[in-house]
């Protein structure tokens, strides 16, 4: 028999490799340099410390929103609202920064709690509704995400402004900004969330495989018969799962008002911030380490590509879809493991 | 030719395991042939085989004489092999005649022709006497219809040779009679007959002849006139097997379980328990007969809290328990071994270690302030193991990964040992072997002798006259009869049980 943390490990590996192999497919095709394209890729995200702390940046909320849909999936429910999650996160975190003078540490922890209970009140909707009447958790998230996206610009332009487009800054007692670690990183943006969202892993591992809740919410994600005839409660658990899931979004989305861009702007579509992280949770296969680890590729590709025009070339919209093929493979490691399967199966 | 099918030294490896060494089996034309095997013997992987989802490693199949390689099951359906699924692979809003012909539609410039197979396939039912109606919709039939359903299926598509993966496991006592009949009745126009069991009555009544097989070796074929039920439990467990439970007299005492003029009804609102009153006493086994779907299910869960009841009320030792949650049941003093051993007993995704603690994870010391402790968890759980010998790998090992015997094996011991004062125990031996079903009726009549009350649901009349010291029969949602085993008989059971009867304890005189 294979070894499972084996396999669990190879799968995402070849996953990545079959997405690059086939990106530099598509720059050969379209007569680049798939070598100095991916060399730019690489440079753009590790070239220097720029664009390591620029990498760490986006890493930030990729790992928060990876988590929030892990969690999520452990107890059966597929959170697609993680997107509109990290809005109302990102909204409730600026409206703190900005509309109040506190010292730093009441301040910043307060606009971190308020956005991560944003996020969970727009989780608990969901999850109250599946677990009171069953309707599905990825219709009712599908809508909360515009129901959040629209209401934010509607808040953004009427109340927290008069008619502007996007928010004041928030005050620096509300700021995650690090003059030290964008000195030490040739001035990025990177901040100190990156610390809040690795302790956020440790806390989901905790959860997850050290609690008694995580235990319930696994069980009821696994078997909710078998978990009510445990003397469980399914409706509980079900909008448990929500409200921490989307807590977790919620946070992801200060990570932006507080750390990378300190004010929110009125947008026209998503962020994809939540919808990236279903991605990142499949790679991670719903575990905290695998969630660390997947967002941290993906915060690389994402800021990687941006060098890839400048330094091979290679025009924008390629670079779009290479990376979109990067993820399309990743995403579909669940092909790449009946592969992998099927020739097994084969050598015997 | 003289035999049909002749499957010669069959070896079959999976990664660690051999599951099939060297067993040969020849099925002759026109023969019900029994392939007798404990759980997890080997039984299945063989058929698999012979069906083409596996691929020997070594041995012949031979079909009518020519040498086959059955590389896929499509194969093995132009070979005119079928086979009848214990699981059933029907898709529910269809109707019968569109299940059966799903996969070889007969067609019309890409239109198919419902009527023309409908006409066909009601032809074939009533040839069959299968008494299938071709229009009904499965999700609208009773179990036993959508077996035949599955026959029918195998039949359609030409098979000559059928096998029937443990076809009664899942039917009542009548439909178990019924198909009996209609094996007969394929036989005699000319089908052989492949039946896969452990059951050996059924063996001696319906087989010609029985292949033995022992831990994935064929132990050998003998010709079921020359033999007897305990020549062939001992060939397929190797050691001698006791049928009668031996148990002392009950001495029942006080009345832990006391139901009065239950009414539960089903999640259609339809009321399933109508009125039902029973007592159960410590030290004795109460046996529940009845065909399923009479209210048994429900009442079981009302019991238990996992359904609610509408009117009437539940006592345990004088304290009532109608309509608490499961959790305040179990503390109250229940124990639980669910009809469903998949569905309800065991998360089959979590370890075999920590489904051992699945009713009292919450509780010190496996938990302490909502922290689990996995040390004490699998401590428990290796001592559980240990003590009820549920054969697993290790106890880091899914649930899943465990044969059904042992999975039960693995509940009884998980509510047994939390010493309830009742414990029910729904047919807590539904598709288990000879050995595992001698331990488990060991078990419950340890805790009897330990004054324990138990509730024992089971559909198989054999188990319930072997085990119970009182036998509550139920029909239509109520309790007709109580009568003792000694003075019953498994004739006089079935008419009770088909509600034609009515009769209480120790007296003659029916009632209305």
């Amino acid at each position: 028999m294979h070894s499972n943390k084996w396999f669990n490990i190879l799968v995402p590996i070849i996953s990545v490799i079959i997405g690059l192999l086939s990106g530099a497919i598509i720059m050969l095709v379209s007569g680049y340099n798939p070598i100095q394209g991916y060399v730019a890729l690489f440079n753009g995200a590790f070239g220097d410390l720029y664009f390591f702390g620029e990498t760490i940046r986006q890493t930030t909320p990729y790992i928060l929103t990876g988590l929030a849909i892990a969690f999520a999936f452990r107890a059966g429910l597929f959170n697609i609202g993680a997107e509109g999650q990290v809005i109302v996160g990102w909204l409730a975190a600026v409206w703190i920064g900005t509309s109040m003078e506190a010292p730093m540490y009441i301040h910043l922890p307060l606009a971190l709690f308020v956005a991560a209970l944003a996020g969970a009140f727009w989780g608990f909707i969901p999850g109250l509704l599946k677990a009171r009447l069953g309707v599905h958790e990825v219709i009712v998230t599908i809508m909360m995400n515009y129901i959040a996206l629209y209401s934010a610009n509607a808040i953004i332009r009427r109340v927290l402004t008069d008619s502007a487009d996007k928010t004041e800054t928030i005050a620096s007692s509300a700021s995650l900004a690090s003059e030290w670690l964008e000195g030490l990183t040739y001035f990025s943006r990177m901040h100190y969330g990156i610390m809040i969202a690795l302790f956020a892993a440790v806390i989901m591992w905790f959860i997850i495989e050290r609690t008694n809740i995580g235990y319930e919410l696994k069980s009821v994600g696994y078997n909710q018969h078998a978990s009510k005839y445990a003397g469980m409660s399914v409706k509980r658990n079900i909008v448990l799962a929500m409200v921490i899931s989307g807590a977790f979004a919620g946070l992801a989305g200060s990570m932006e008002g507080l750390g990378t861009y300190g004010n929110m702007t009125v947008s026209s579509g998503f962020s994809n911030i939540g919808f990236d992280g279903i991605a990142v949770a499949l790679l991670g296969a719903n575990t905290a380490i695998g969630v660390v680890l997947a967002a941290f590729l993906f915060g690389a590709l994402k800021v990687g590509a941006l060098n890839m025009p400048t330094h091979a070339g290679v025009p924008n919209e390629l670079v779009d879809i290479i990376i979109a093929l990067i993820i399309f493979f990743v995403a579909s490691s669940y092909i790449i493991r009946w592969i992998i399967l099927r020739f097994k199966k084969e050598e015997k | 030719m003289e035999y049909v099918i002749e499957m010669l030294n069959i070896r079959k490896e999976f990664p660690g395991i051999v599951a099939n060494d060297n067993i040969t089996v020849q099925l002759k034309s026109g023969e019900i042939h029994a392939l007798l095997g404990e759980n997890g013997a080997g039984k299945s992987t063989l058929m698999n085989v012979l069906f083409g989802l596996y691929q020997p490693e070594q041995g012949e199949i031979h079909v009518k004489g020519k040498k086959v390689n059955i590389s896929d099951p499509n194969v093995a359906n132009d070979l005119g092999i079928g086979m009848v699924h214990q699981h059933f692979m029907l898709v529910e809003p269809f109707t019968v005649t569109q299940n059966i012909i799903l996969g070889s539609e007969p067609t019309k410039k890409g239109k198919i022709n419902l009527k023309k197979a409908e006409k066909e396939v009601q032809e074939l039912s009533d040839k069959y006497g299968l008494r299938v109606d071709a229009t009904a919709k499965i999700s609208d039939i009773s179990v036993g219809m959508q077996q035949r359903v599955e026959i029918l299926k195998t039949l359609y598509r030409g098979a000559d040779v059928l096998i029937f993966d443990e076809p009664t496991a899942v039917l009542t006592p009548q439909e178990i009679t019924e198909l009996i009949e209609i094996m007969h009745a394929l036989v005699a126009e000319g089908k052989s007959i492949i039946l896969i069991t452990h059951k050996l009555k059924e063996i001696m009544q319906v087989c010609d002849r029985c292949t033995v097989i022992r831990k994935g070796k064929g132990i050998g074929t003998v010709n079921v006139e020359d033999t007897n039920v305990n020549e062939l439990a001992s060939l397929m467990v190797g050691r001698e097997v006791s049928f009668k439970t031996e148990k002392k007299p009950a001495e029942p005492k006080e009345t832990v379980l006391e139901i009065k003029n239950l009414i539960v009804k089903d999640t259609r609102k339809v009321e399933m328990v109508k009125g039902l009153n029973l007592d159960v006493r410590a030290g004795e086994i109460v046996g529940i007969a009845g065909i399923d779907g009479n209210g048994q299910t429900d009442l079981i869960e009302a019991i238990t809290g996992l359904a609610k009841s509408s009117s009437g009320s539940i006592q345990l030792n004088n304290k009532k328990i109608t309509n608490l949650s499961p959790r305040k049941v179990t503390e109250s003093g229940v124990g639980h071994i669910p009809q469903d051993r998949h569905k309800f007993g065991l998360v089959l995704d979590f370890p075999i270690g920590e489904n051992m603690v699945l009713r009292t994870y919450y509780q010190k010391p496996y938990s302490k302030y909502k922290v689990l402790n996995y040390k004490e968890i699998y401590q428990k759980a290796k001592t559980l193991i240990a003590e009820y010998d549920v054969r697993t790998p290790s106890v880091y090992t899914k649930a899943r990964a465990l044969s059904g015997g042992n999975q039960q094996k693995a509940i009884i011991a998980r509510e047994v040992d939390r010493s309830p004062d009742l414990l029910i125990a729904a047919q807590p031996t539904r598709g288990l072997d000879v050995g595992a079903i001698e331990f488990i009726h060991q078990k419950l009549i340890e805790e009897r002798d330990k004054g324990k009350a138990i509730l024992l649901l089971s559909f198989e009349l054999d188990e319930i006259l072997d085990v119970s010291d009182r036998i509550a029969v139920i029909f239509d949602g109520k309790i007709v009869a109580d009568v003792h085993p000694d003075e019953t008989s498994e004739q006089e059971l079935g008419l009770l049980m088909a509600g034609s009867k009515t009769k209480e304890a120790g007296d003659h005189h029916a009632f209305e």
